[in-house]
Parts: structure tokens; C-alpha cells; sequence
């Protein structure tokens, strides 16, 4: 009896202390993009003011308690404007990686799974989409177009569907590879089966943390074409947008400009963060030997 | 490395044809009619017929491209419709604008990137080790464009030290002409200092705990021997790939940062001539900048084959 309940005393280690812990960089990144969501998500019941309300008597006034960030040359609030720019930057971050992944991924696996002629095609054509610098692409295909936000979106996800691709495919390429593959195989699955339940749940990670990258990547680039004209367009609170119509006025009135730029850093500093603090986690090159 | 060299040059030349496919069809679909544009708002169909008949707009397409695409090659670069100039000689001055702007920009990243990353690894894990850290991390979470305004609005808008914009005349002196260089250079070096100075650091890192450096600091050599003629040298291989591939991204920049500072470049040209639709232009300054692109990876891949001699030695 007495040796039952000394086995009984026997604790197993709490599953939590053998968890690797979390990076600083992910739960840091994690918060500034959370804070950054919930505000845009809330941005038109805390906006002290419609975004596009215009009042030619408080022109250009620096930051007060009526206008916490000061108002532009139309006499919008530039506050209520960042909190909804946060919106339409959001969107095309996530957005234009959405699309691209939803381009990239399939495309990516089949290459790699059925090889031969598609994928020697497809590949070369991922080449050449790769020689063009990524702005002048986003350019091109919007001098096409009247510039519309979602044009840009879809524009911003083509340029980044040949780095999608080319990470699925050499991902795919060894997943196929391995063992529980071929017993897929040997079983009778259809390719569309083991793409989707066999290589894709194991494909992920490497995407992930790709696409963390691609989102600030994604913010960035809808934003310099806001900026030169080719994203949204006025009287949308797009930062990128906000801070080519507050150039006129730099010098006199900076919070203009100011206001969407910082929201900006503090957004594109945030992702970089989780990305950064989800590479080390999915990445067991990173994790130097400790953890499962 | 000659076959390999060949190759790589022979599917530049594939991909160019390729883009410049590209460019003529994705240009043709945009709005707006060339006749239409050049012959005014007012004009009568009579007049717009005429003008496409003269211009060839009612031949095939496979004609037009190549009319276009050997006119390319032959070096006339055809007409602006806007400015009513042949493109060629506008092209030269921009591209000559954009590359001195380039060349400084890349010459402050190398000098700048390298010596913060020595500094960095050197004082690894001290405060000046994480504030360079902070600095360049900074540099590629700020947009160009934002970084260039703050810069306009200290440098300009404060401090009057420097004009905001536009390129100076040698004529008005050296110094005149250099202060307009400074920030969007400036913009430029701090966007892409970041990849360059990391790679820096961590090669240095791992340089400076290998065998040799031990056995050149136990040989009793001074440090600076040992930093700069020991591991610096082999420290140096992979900053130099990450250089080239900055190359390519400041190409991109660049578009941006000529924008912010009215710089008269190839990116405000393209700017300028996809704002007013001017076609001829707009084909002419992609096709260039994408082929200054590819050579400029091509240049990129061949230095990384150069300095690897993994890849050197490789036999493709």
C-alpha cells in the first residue's frame, strides 16, 4: 500500500516547463500587430471625426486638444484619417498576401509534385516575372488601369507569387520524397489527395514565415504606390497616399506627413517583429539545439 | 565559368525579349487612345484616322512590336508624345542622373554597411552592438518615402542646410551641386545599409572565432593586423554578394526617392510619363530600367560565382 501511494506521489513534469518559451520578438511583434488590428477594426467608433469631413476654418492647425494630431489642408483630422489608414494598409498587407498564396501555393505544389514540361514552364515564367524590380511590375500593371486600392492589392500580390511559388516548390519537391508520401501513393491516393492532406499540412511552416515577410513587404510597396500616385486614391486616408498629399505642406505643418509615417513604422516594425519571433520558432535551424 | 558566363548572358537576352513582349502588350491595353491624345480633345475622327494611319496604329500587332521592338535595338527610342522630343537623348540625361545618385548611394552602403557591421562585431553584445542593431533595423522599416520627408523637413525645413529637391548646376559651383545629392542619397544609403551591415556582422562574428584569427592573435600580431588583413578579408565574401543583390533593390528605390526629391532621374521620368500616358515613353524607360535590372543581377550572380569557389570550381 505504502509503495502504491509513493508511485502515486509520482507528479509527470507539467507539459508547459518543457515547451520551448516563447521569443521576446514574437510576443513583442505579436502585441504591436494585435494593438494595430484592434484599432483599425475600431477606427470608425473612436475617430473623434469622419475621415473625410473638411472644415476650411481649422485649416492646418497644429496638434491640440480638439484635433490630437492636428488637421490638413483641407481641415480633415489627421487622427481620425491614420485610424481608418490603418484600415486600408492592413488590407493591402494581408490582402495582397492572400492573393499571392492563394496564386502561389497551388501553383507551387503542382510544379513540384508533377515536374516535367508545366513546371519547367512554369518556373521560367516565375523567372521572368522576377526579372523585373518589384515597383516597376506594380507600375506596369497599374498604368494599365485606372488606379483603383483593390487594383493595387491584386498588383502588389502578383509581384510576390514568384517567391511564393519558388519556396512551395522546393518545399513540395522534398516532401515528396518522403516515406509517408509513397505509402500515399502506394495506397492508391490521387494526387489532389496527397497534395492537400499529405504535403500541405507538412508545407506550411517555411510558408508562414514567408508570408510574415511578404505582408510587411506587401505594406511597404502598396504604400510607395499610393505615394506616387498609382494605389489609392484621394479622399482615401491611405498612409502612403496622406504622406504625398502632406509634401506641399512639410514645412509648415509636418504632423500631417508625420502621422500616417509613424503609424506606418510602428506597423511595419511590429510584423517584422513576429515574423522575425516565428521564423526562430518554426524554424528548427533556429532553435540551436534546444526543444523538441 | 566562361559556359556558365554565356548561358547566363544568353537567358538575359531570352527574358528581354520576353519583357519586352510583355511591356508592348500590357501597354497596349491601356486607356486612352494615342491618335486621340496627340491630336487634341477637339479634334474630328477624320483627323485621328489620319494620325493612325501615320503612326501605323491600324497594322497588326505582331507589325507594331516589331517595328517597335527593332527600333529599340537600333537605338531610336522613338518620340515623347508629351514633350514632343525624341525619348533618346531624355532617356541619356536621366539615366546619367540616376546613375551618379546609384553610384553614391552604393559606394555610402558599402563604406557605411561594412564599417558599422565591423564596428558591431567587434563591441559584439555592447550597447553600441544593439544601437547599430536598432539604427538599421529602423532603416528597413521606415518607407523611403517617409524617411526622405523627415530628412526634408530637418535638413530643409529647420535647418536650411540643404535645398529639398531638384539636381544642381555645375555651373553654380561644386558645392551647390553636391548639396542636392546629399539627401536623397542620404534616403537611399539608410533604406538599404541594413542587409549589408548585418551580413557584415555575423560573417565577422564567425570569422573572428575560427582557428586562423586564434592563431594569428597567438602568434602575438596586433589586433589591427589581425581584424583588417586577417579576418576582414575572408569576413568580406559574403557582404559582397549581399552588395550586389543591393544593387537590384536600389534600382527600385530609386523610382520612390527620385519622386520625393524631384530628382530629374529614370524613376521620375517613368512617373512623369505613366501620369500623363505617354506611351513611347513609358515602354522606352521600363524596357531600360528592366534591363539595367537583369545585368545588374547578372553582375550580382557572377560576383557570388567569383568570390564561391564552390560555384567557381563548380564545372557549370
Amino acid at each position: 500500500m505504502a509503495e502504491l501511494r509513493a508511485e502515486a506521489n509520482w507528479v509527470p513534469a507539467s507539459p508547459v516547463s518543457r515547451r520551448q518559451r516563447l521569443p521576446t520578438t514574437l510576443i513583442c511583434g505579436a502585441t504591436i500587430v494585435l494593438i494595430v488590428i484592434a484599432l483599425a477594426i475600431a477606427a470608425p467608433w473612436i475617430a473623434p471625426y469622419p475621415y473625410d469631413e473638411m472644415q476650411i476654418m481649422t485649416r492646418l492647425k497644429p496638434p491640440s486638444f480638439a484635433h490630437w494630431f492636428g488637421t490638413d489642408d483641407f481641415g480633415r483630422d489627421v487622427l481620425s484619417r491614420t485610424l481608418i489608414g490603418a484600415r486600408l494598409s492592413l488590407l493591402m498587407g494581408l490582402g495582397a498576401t492572400a492573393f499571392c498564396l492563394a496564386i502561389g501555393v497551388p501553383l507551387g505544389l503542382y510544379a513540384g509534385y508533377q515536374r516535367g514540361r508545366i513546371e519547367e514552364f512554369l518556373m521560367r515564367s516565375m523567372d521572368v516575372l522576377m526579372s523585373f524590380p518589384p515597383i516597376l511590375l506594380g507600375l506596369l500593371v497599374l498604368s494599365v488601369t485606372t488606379p483603383v486600392l483593390w487594383k493595387t492589392i491584386l498588383a502588389v500580390g502578383i509581384v510576390y507569387v514568384p517567391a511564393i511559388v519558388r519556396l512551395t516548390r522546393s518545399v513540395t519537391l522534398e516532401l515528396a520524397q518522403e516515406e509517408f508520401v509513397l505509402a500515399a501513393r502506394a495506397r492508391g491516393d490521387g494526387p489532389a489527395y496527397i497534395l492537400a492532406r499529405e504535403i500541405l499540412p507538412n508545407a506550411w511552416p517555411p510558408i508562414a514565415v514567408e508570408a510574415s515577410l511578404r505582408v510587411t513587404f506587401a505594406i511597404l510597396l502598396g504604400a510607395a504606390l499610393s505615394f506616387l500616385g498609382m494605389g489609392a486614391q484621394p479622399p482615401s486616408s491611405d498612409w502612403g497616399l496622406m504622406i504625398s498629399e502632406a509634401r506641399a505642406f512639410v514645412e509648415r505643418a509636418p504632423w500631417i506627413a508625420l502621422a500616417p509615417g509613424i503609424a506606418m513604422c510602428v506597423t511595419v516594425i511590429g510584423v517584422n517583429l513576429l515574423g522575425d519571433g516565428l521564423r526562430e520558432v518554426l524554424d528548427p535551424r533556429m532553435r540551436g539545439g534546444k526543444g523538441s | 565559368m566562361e559556359l556558365y558566363v554565356a548561358k547566363r548572358i544568353a537567358t538575359i537576352a531570352v527574358i528581354l525579349v520576353i519583357i519586352s513582349g510583355l511591356i508592348f502588350g500590357i501597354t497596349q491595353a491601356m486607356p486612352g487612345n494615342v491618335a486621340r491624345m496627340i491630336a487634341g480633345q477637339f479634334a474630328t475622327p477624320d483627323v485621328i484616322a489620319a494620325i493612325q494611319i501615320k503612326l501605323g496604329l491600324n497594322d497588326p500587332l505582331l507589325t507594331q512590336y516589331w517595328r517597335w521592338a527593332s527600333g529599340m535595338l537600333s537605338g531610336n527610342l522613338g518620340q515623347s508624345l508629351i514633350m514632343e522630343r525624341p525619348i533618346g537623348p531624355m532617356l541619356r540625361d536621366a539615366l546619367a542622373n540616376s546613375a551618379l545618385l546609384a553610384a553614391i548611394s552604393i559606394v555610402l552602403v558599402t563604406v557605411v554597411g561594412v564599417g558599422l557591421g565591423i564596428v558591431a562585431a567587434i563591441k559584439h553584445n555592447s550597447t553600441l552592438d544593439h544601437g547599430i542593431s536598432v539604427f538599421t533595423f529602423l532603416g528597413i522599416s521606415v518607407p523611403e518615402f517617409f524617411w526622405g520627408i523627415v530628412l526634408i523637413l530637418v535638413f530643409a525645413g529647420y535647418l536650411h542646410w540643404l535645398p529639398s529637391g531638384g539636381a544642381g548646376n555645375l555651373s553654380a559651383g561644386w558645392a551647390a551641386w553636391a548639396s542636392h545629392l546629399v539627401l536623397p542619397a542620404a534616403t537611399l544609403t539608410f533604406s538599404l545599409i541594413a542587409h549589408v551591415s548585418r551580413m557584415t556582422r555575423s560573417s565577422m562574428l564567425e570569422t573572428l572565432r575560427s582557428p586562423y584569427v586564434l592563431f594569428a592573435r597567438a602568434k602575438g600580431l596586433p589586433e589591427r593586423v589581425v581584424l583588417f588583413r586577417h579576418a576582414l578579408r575572408n569576413a568580406l565574401l559574403p557582404t559582397i554578394t549581399v552588395l550586389a543583390i543591393d544593387v537590384g533593390l536600389l534600382i527600385g528605390g530609386i523610382v520612390v526617392v527620385e519622386t520625393v526629391f524631384s530628382y530629374p532621374g529614370l524613376g521620375r521620368l517613368l512617373i512623369f510619363a505613366i501620369e500623363r500616358h505617354d506611351l513611347p515613353l513609358i515602354q522606352a524607360s521600363i524596357l531600360v530600367i528592366a534591363a539595367i535590372y537583369c545585368f545588374a543581377n547578372l553582375v550580382a550572380d557572377l560576383l557570388y560565382a567569383y568570390f564561391n569557389p564552390k560555384i567557381r570550381y563548380g564545372g557549370t
